[in-house]
């Protein structure tokens, strides 16, 4: 954890219980000035819990949390001059336009009434929200609403932003849309903590990331740090034919930095490897010199599943552990599993493959980018 | 600027909001003005010829201050499903986070339905004049008759701002408006003067402020039928009195309780 005098969001030791269920168990936190936080976790972890208590909506049970070095409990209007917080849902009047809505907040932060207008104009033009901006929201998109939201928390260029889930529901072109207008912000030095359920986006606009999971964090790192815990990169093929497995077997044995996985049934086989797309070049090459008929192959990196597996030996949504009769016969025998994370590669193929096929080779870079799958260039440009 | 205009300021740009929303959703005014003229119009024309009223009077006239008085009292609870909705649309939670003062939302929700009422009344104004429904008294008591009627509404709809805030769908607090409403305006000498219920039900509809609100209005816009006898309870031998009591009651529970309910509201 980070720790000094220049920390914008600092929370100690929060706990918030909701009858029975403890939705925060003791979190810390700490975000340095002009960095960004990732905080990630499944569904139910408490990162909406976390963002209330720190955006004032919420009391915490026990704890402390400061926000722009002020007490969120002793001054919370303090705090609320000084942030911009986009709720999980987006909380947009549908009755008003774009603009009445913008310019309704400017006038809550009492910028007055020429400025509240004029802030609006500009933050319309600049989510490309001008067209529909004396239209009621109703007619707008998932997407556009998203943007229109946001646009509302940047109403008085706050110090510290909050953007919870900000891209959950969106198609992938709006996502990676809400990526470039979240980069813009963080590159003009605004503070932000983001959450978010895929680590992919974790890894494209965070500085630092933290696993949260039933209240309590239980990873944190950058997102390299956290790949490398989980066992970074691998290579997933299928081959055409049963007879080929041992010769891709083998050609990717001389590649791989691990045990390669092979699964009979399926054609498939997994191998851990490091080194980019440049690899998977390679495998791509040295098996079509052995003449192995390939069908699929691509690249994989770990995603949210995957570093849950590892931290948790659970797969991050509970519905997914009930998993299918079938999960047992993807799994390798016991006696091949070792303490380090062969026997969890098995089954993070099969939640792969359940989440998102892998990229196919040679289309990585034209794939829309929502996709977690690695191989292409774009990963590497996580905005520091 | 001080604290109370700030208030002020803050509670405007909020009704100014809703305003805004009677205007793109017509359908919701036209609702709300829909079900008071087809009262009137039944209960003048339906009802009227087999109610009579004591001493002389024209049931028109005595029907039409009751009809107001439960129509205002239905626009309150515009306060509660409004508020309900809000906080089911995350936007309780947005204003919740802005540095603007605590008890605009509430200020403005329950102003801007005061803007609402004002309008029913003079729609209903208009249908009770063609059905023969007259002010007998001074400009400046007929509009004492109106303003009893919404600072009453005006109480109520704090009312309804706390239930809006405690409940989790605006359609329940249309639900539970419906029956609290109903009855409470109908037990009471709105449509039939008092002393023609049964023992129990006279003292209720006697004591209930709905009646005497309804008498304080059918005083002052001048409806009460010659020659009728107001029954000997206190609350409608002094209606305008009685009415206001209740009105600083209300706002005197309310507000606090509204309030605090809005600080600790948690949507979702
Ligand atoms: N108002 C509430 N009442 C009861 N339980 C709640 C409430 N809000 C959240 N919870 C519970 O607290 C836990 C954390 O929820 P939340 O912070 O919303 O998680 P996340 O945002 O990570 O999905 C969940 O188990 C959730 O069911
Ligand atoms: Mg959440």
């Amino acid at each position: 954890m980070h720790t000094g005098g220049t920390d914008v969001i600092r929370a100690t030791g929060l706990v918030k219980r909701y009858g029975q269920v403890t939705a925060l168990a003791g979190l810390d936190l700490a975000v340095p000035e002009g960095t960004v936080l990732g905080l990630l976790g499944p569904n139910g972890a408490g990162k909406t819990t976390a963002v209330r208590i720190l955006t004032t909506l919420l009391e915490a049970d026990e704890g402390t949390a400061e926000v722009a070095g002020i007490d969120v409990r002793s001054n919370p209007q303090g705090v609320r001059e000084r942030i911009g917080l986009s709720g999980q849902y987006a909380a947009v009047d549908e009755y008003l336009t774009g603009f009445e809505n913008l310019d309704m907040i400017g006038r809550l932060y009492r910028l007055g009434r020429k400025p509240s207008r004029e802030r609006a104009r500009e933050l319309l033009e600049r989510f490309a929200l001008s067209d529909a901006a004396d239209r009621p929201v109703k007619t707008y998109s998932g997407g556009m609403r998203r943007r229109l939201d946001l646009a509302g928390a940047l109403v008085a260029a706050p110090q510290v932003l909050f953007l919870d889930e900000p891209t959950t529901g969106l198609d992938p072109r709006s996502r990676t849309g809400m990526w470039e207008v979240i980069r813009e912000l963080v590159a003009s030095g605004t503070t932000l903590l983001l959450t978010t359920q895929y680590l992919e986006e974790a890894d494209r606009l965070a500085d630092d990331i933290v696993v949260i999971d039933h209240g309590r964090v239980i990873a944190h790192g950058t997102s390299d740090e956290l790949k490398a815990t989980v066992g970074g990169e691998r290579v997933e093929l299928v081959v055409r034919s049963q007879q080929d497995l041992p010769t891709a077997q083998r050609v990717l044995a001389e590649l791989a930095v691990g045990e390669v996985q092979v699964e009979q049934g399926s054609r498939r086989l997994v191998a851990p490897v490091s080194g980019g797309a440049g690899v998977l070049v390679e495998a791509v090459r040295r098996l079509d010199a052995e003449g192995v008929d390939v069908l699929d192959v691509g690249m994989r990196r770990p995603t949210l599943d995957d570093v849950f597996l590892s931290l948790t030996g659970q797969p991050a949504d509970p519905s997914a552990a009930a998993g299918g009769p079938d999960q047992g016969s993807a799994e390798p025998p016991p006696e091949r599993r070792g303490p380090t994370d062969r026997g969890r590669s098995a089954r993070r193929a099969a939640a792969a493959t359940q989440a998102s096929p892998p990229a196919s080779a040679g289309s990585g870079t034209g794939r829309a980018p929502a996709a977690p799958t690695g191989a292409h260039v774009p990963n590497e440009e996580v905005v520091r | 600027m001080s604290a109370t205009l700030q208030v002020l300021a803050d509670s405007a740009v909020v009704a100014k909001r809703n305003l805004i929303k009677i205007k793109r959703v017509p359908d919701l005014l036209v609702f709300t003005l829909l079900s008071p003229i087809m009262f009137i119009l039944l209960f003048a024309y339906v009802f009227g010829s087999a109610i009579d009223v004591p001493g002389d009077g024209n049931y028109r006239e005595f029907l039409i201050p009751g009809i107001f008085a439960q129509t205002v009292i239905f626009g309150a609870t515009i306060t509660g499903a409004g508020l309900a909705e809000d906080m089911q649309k995350g936007i309780i939670d947005r204003f919740r986070s802005l540095p603007m003062s605590r008890m605009a939302v509430l200020v403005g929700r329950t102003g801007s339905d005061v803007v609402n009422n004002v309008l029913v009344i003079v729609v209903m104004s208009l249908t009770g004049l063609l059905v023969g429904w007259r002010i007998r008294t001074s400009v400046l008591e007929a509009l004492g008759g109106f303003v009893v009627l919404l600072l009453f509404a005006y109480a109520v709809s704090w009312v309804f701002a706390y239930v809006g805030l405690l409940v989790p769908s605006p359609e329940v607090v249309n639900n539970a408006s419906f029956m609290i409403i109903f009855p409470v305006t109908f037990v009471a000498n709105t449509f039939v003067p008092s002393e023609r219920l049964p023992g129990p039900l006279r003292s209720f509809a006697e004591w209930n402020p709905v009646s005497s609100v309804t008498q304080a209005s059918r005083e002052l816009f001048g409806n009460v039928p010659p020659g009728a006898t107001v029954p000997d309870a206190w609350s409608l031998q002094h209606p305008v009195l009685y009415t206001l009591l209740w009105v600083v009651i209300i706002l005197a529970v309310f507000i606090p309780l509204a309030t605090r309910q809005y600080k600790r509201a948690a949507s979702r």
